[in-house]
């Protein structure tokens, strides 16, 4: 059992597809999650169909839609740490390393889930998880907890092989997808499920599998 | 205009930065975007001689480009950047030209305002 997981991401909905069910799962199991996002989403350009959200109101709608898919998925703690989103990759270092230290030292996770830096597509997505990779890594060898990485770029077999954990999360699949209709801003739920149930075949197989890639430090 | 060389782009944002500056951020999918192609949104988008001040900037990617420069108070953020103009030293000239050459992005830095083409 896992005693306590950190997730670092740096958008709202960055959790809803790739590790929602994971989560879930651990959660049942017993463990504390805490979950650092990086940023609002504020630059999303999905405003909702039709659009009820603008650039003003984005950031409030955002908040509340991730506060929501927390909830359906069970975490407990939210930290929302105010980065702006699209700057990540631009942000000074040390700042970035700082706050995610202060969470290394605070909660002493016993496994952190992030995105594989340089095969997760969105440049917000590579720099976090490159933040997440180097300040683990100056954690001693022994005190450092496993690191497992999301990661969907093209490439990706190639160069980083196949993924190291594969989670069956298809009795998690309420969650998964009431963590996914949370962020009606950005999906549109209704579309992706049809007029099917999530005992159906098709949705059991396109979401009901997680995988995971285990950082080499 | 010089294909993009992002250690000396780099370079000119650093000896930018700290001090107020004039922009000019453009962004611009032609007017004729819709008439051309039906499903395409035409939309443009300019500002030009606001001042700014930014504490860090540096500029990402492998081609086409983004710059990113953290202000005070928010963010001036650009992507799709391919140009650079090497001969203007003191000001920073960016954009990003489509396959066709034709601008779709601009990002401009100076100590003076931008004129009308006619440099005094």
């Amino acid at each position: 059992m896992e005693r306590h997981i950190l997730v670092v991401l740096p958008h709202p909905d960055d959790e809803a597809f790739g590790i929602s069910g994971t989560l879930a799962m651990h959660i049942r199991n017993g463990a504390q999650v805490t979950y650092a996002c990086l940023t609002l989403g504020e630059m999303g350009r999905n405003m909702g169909i039709p659009p009820f959200a603008n650039r003003v109101t984005l950031p409030e709608i955002r908040r509340k839609e991730l506060e929501a898919s927390c909830r359906s998925i069970g975490i407990q703690d939210l930290r929302l740490l105010g980065f702006h989103d699209k700057t990540i990759e631009f942000e000074e270092q040390e700042l970035l390393d700082e706050r995610i230290d202060a969470l290394l030292k605070e909660l002493n996770p016993s496994l952190i889930f992030t995105f594989y830096p340089g095969y997760s597509v969105h440049p917000d997505h590579d720099a976090c998880g490159a933040a997440v990779i180097r300040t683990v890594g100056r954690l001693p060898k022994e005190d450092r907890p496993p690191v497992h990485c999301m990661a969907f770029a093209k490439n990706l077999h190639q160069a980083i092989g196949e993924p190291h954990v594969i989670n069956d999360v298809k009795d998690y699949l309420k969650q998964k997808m009431a963590s996914i209709q949370a962020h009606r801003s950005q999906f549109q739920a209704a579309e992706l499920l049809g007029s099917k149930k999530l005992k159906d075949k098709e949705i059991q197989e396109r979401f009901g599998t997680e995988r995971f890639w285990i950082y080499p430090f | 205009m010089q294909l993009i060389n992002q250690s000396e782009v780099q370079r000119r944002i650093d000896a930018l930065k700290d001090e107020d500056l004039y922009i000019h951020l453009e962004m611009t999918t032609g007017a004729y975007a819709a008439h051309l192609d039906s499903s395409k949104h035409p939309a443009a988008t300019f500002i030009t001689n606001a001042i700014i001040r930014y504490s860090h900037g540096s500029i990402s990617g492998s081609g086409p480009y983004r710059v990113g420069l953290k202000m005070m108070q928010g963010w001036v953020y650009s992507e799709g950047l391919t140009h650079y103009e090497e001969s203007e030293t003191s000001r920073l000239i960016l954009a990003g030209h489509d396959s066709q050459g034709k601008l779709i992005v601009s990002l401009q830095l100076s100590r003076k305002p931008f004129g009308r083409g006619v440099e005094e």
